[in-house]
């Protein structure tokens, strides 16, 4: 595979998670539990909206056939979308939300740290700016689900609840395929071996601390790189893309 | 004649679109600035406080709209992600009109207690108080924190350290 189409799907995928969770996280804006949690969590969103501005930017140039990021995040169609299926999921309740962005977090940063040595510059530069911002979301999550898990029995039952429902979506996050390992014996892309420790560890001792159980590692679904996504996706979508859709063009 | 130091002077002019006492020289957004004395064209490389930060658009567009107001004949507004902004780049007159305006000024990186990973001590604005607690890390702005105040008892908000 030649590399800078390898490069091209990279920033596809960094940009569709960060905006479709992004967008998800955008959904609670005004329906927040609380005042903070609902600042904090539109907070979340703009960092990782900036995030995915910066690779579908970078996705654009890299292409080099002028699309820029609003082309790409407004006219592609559910097929053409590469996330990861775990961020597209319903928000569900609170403990569903605050799982799914404990399980991204958990591997969101260490991806990020081990990406500020990319032989990529922008990549290495986007990395710079986002693993900051990682940082205390992980903080964030990982504080609420030890809240719920070592809180009530019934918030102690959704979180545990959140957490098998949505385990069988991480095990994309460690997939490799063409694209990858093709960026990878460039240098551009780390090595996910020690990522999954990171991930493991930060797992295990949050959910140790929060009382709650791993789930198994069973069936793990896949195929969001490729553009097949759980049936959330399109109607998401067809939301988030409904203006550009009925007014080609238009712009603040 | 168009110079570095009257480029400097304009951008003086130039405020943070959500806190409008500080300038963006004073908040350490500008890294660099070039100036082709010949043709005058300046250009004015600019760095992201907080990658999703609205203000960044803005910032520029008022940069390039107050340097041709003055007649720099063409500007140019570059972004640059590498390295990364830091509260550390805030001037210390900028964290000074901060605290005059009400948001607590961020701590130093190198702050002992910021690299032990502790909470760190923040004075209250208003009247001064260490005795104050963080509410929620997440504020009105992506680069600011809630905290309350345990003596005077008004909420306020805090730059947050990066």
């Amino acid at each position: 595979m030649e590399l800078n189409e390898a490069l091209f799907q990279f920033c596809l995928r960094r940009g569709d998670d960060t905006h479709v969770l992004s967008h998800r996280l955008g959904e609670w804006c005004g329906h927040g539990p609380v005042l903070e949690e609902d600042m904090a969590l539109t907070n979340r969103a703009l960092d990782l909206l900036g995030q995915a501005r910066n690779y579908l930017q970078y996705a654009g140039q890299v292409e080099g056939k002028g699309r820029s990021e609003d082309d790409l995040a407004y006219l592609r169609n559910e097929r053409g979308y590469v996330n990861c299926k775990l961020v597209e999921q319903p928000n569900g309740d609170y403990a569903h939300t605050i799982a799914k962005c404990f399980l991204f977090d958990a591997w969101h940063l260490p991806f990020l740290k081990a990406q500020l040595d990319s032989k990529d510059e922008q990549l290495a530069a986007i990395a710079g700016k986002a693993v900051k911002e990682a940082t205390y979301h992980l903080r964030h999550s990982s504080e609420w689900m030890v809240r719920f898990g070592d809180g009530t029995e019934e918030s102690h039952q959704r979180a545990q609840q959140a957490l098998h429902d949505l385990w069988t979506f991480t095990g994309e996050l460690f997939e490799t395929d063409e694209v990858y390992t093709t960026l990878q014996q460039a240098g551009i892309v780390p090595d996910l071996g020690p990522i999954k420790e990171a991930f493991d560890r930060t797992v295990n001792e949050v959910l140790a601390e929060a009382t709650l159980k791993r789930p198994e590692d069973e069936f793990m679904a896949s195929g969001g790189r490729k553009g097949q996504h759980t049936e959330h996706l399109g109607h998401m979508l067809g939301e988030m893309q409904f203006l550009q859709r009925a007014h080609p063009g238009a712009q603040w | 004649m168009i110079t570095k130091d009257r480029i400097l002077e304009l951008l003086d002019y130039v405020k943070d679109p959500e806190i409008p006492v500080i300038n963006v020289l004073e908040l350490g957004v500008v890294r660099g600035v070039e100036v082709d004395e010949e043709s005058g064209r300046a250009v004015v490389t600019i760095t992201p406080t907080y990658t999703g930060c609205p203000a960044m658009d803005v910032m520029a567009a008022d940069i390039r709209k107050e340097l041709l107001e003055a007649g720099v004949p063409e500007v140019e507004v570059k972004m640059s992600l590498s390295p990364a902004w830091t509260t550390d780049w805030i001037t210390e007159a900028g964290k000074r009109k901060l605290k005059e305006y009400g948001i607590a000024p961020p701590e130093k990186t190198a702050d002992i207690r910021a690299l032990k990973g502790e909470d760190p001590v923040v004075e209250c604005p208003q009247c001064g108080s260490k005795n104050t607690m963080m509410l929620s890390p997440f504020g009105s702005t992506a680069c600011k924190a809630l905290w309350k105040c345990n003596d005077c008892l008004e909420p306020f908000d805090q730059f947050k350290c990066l």
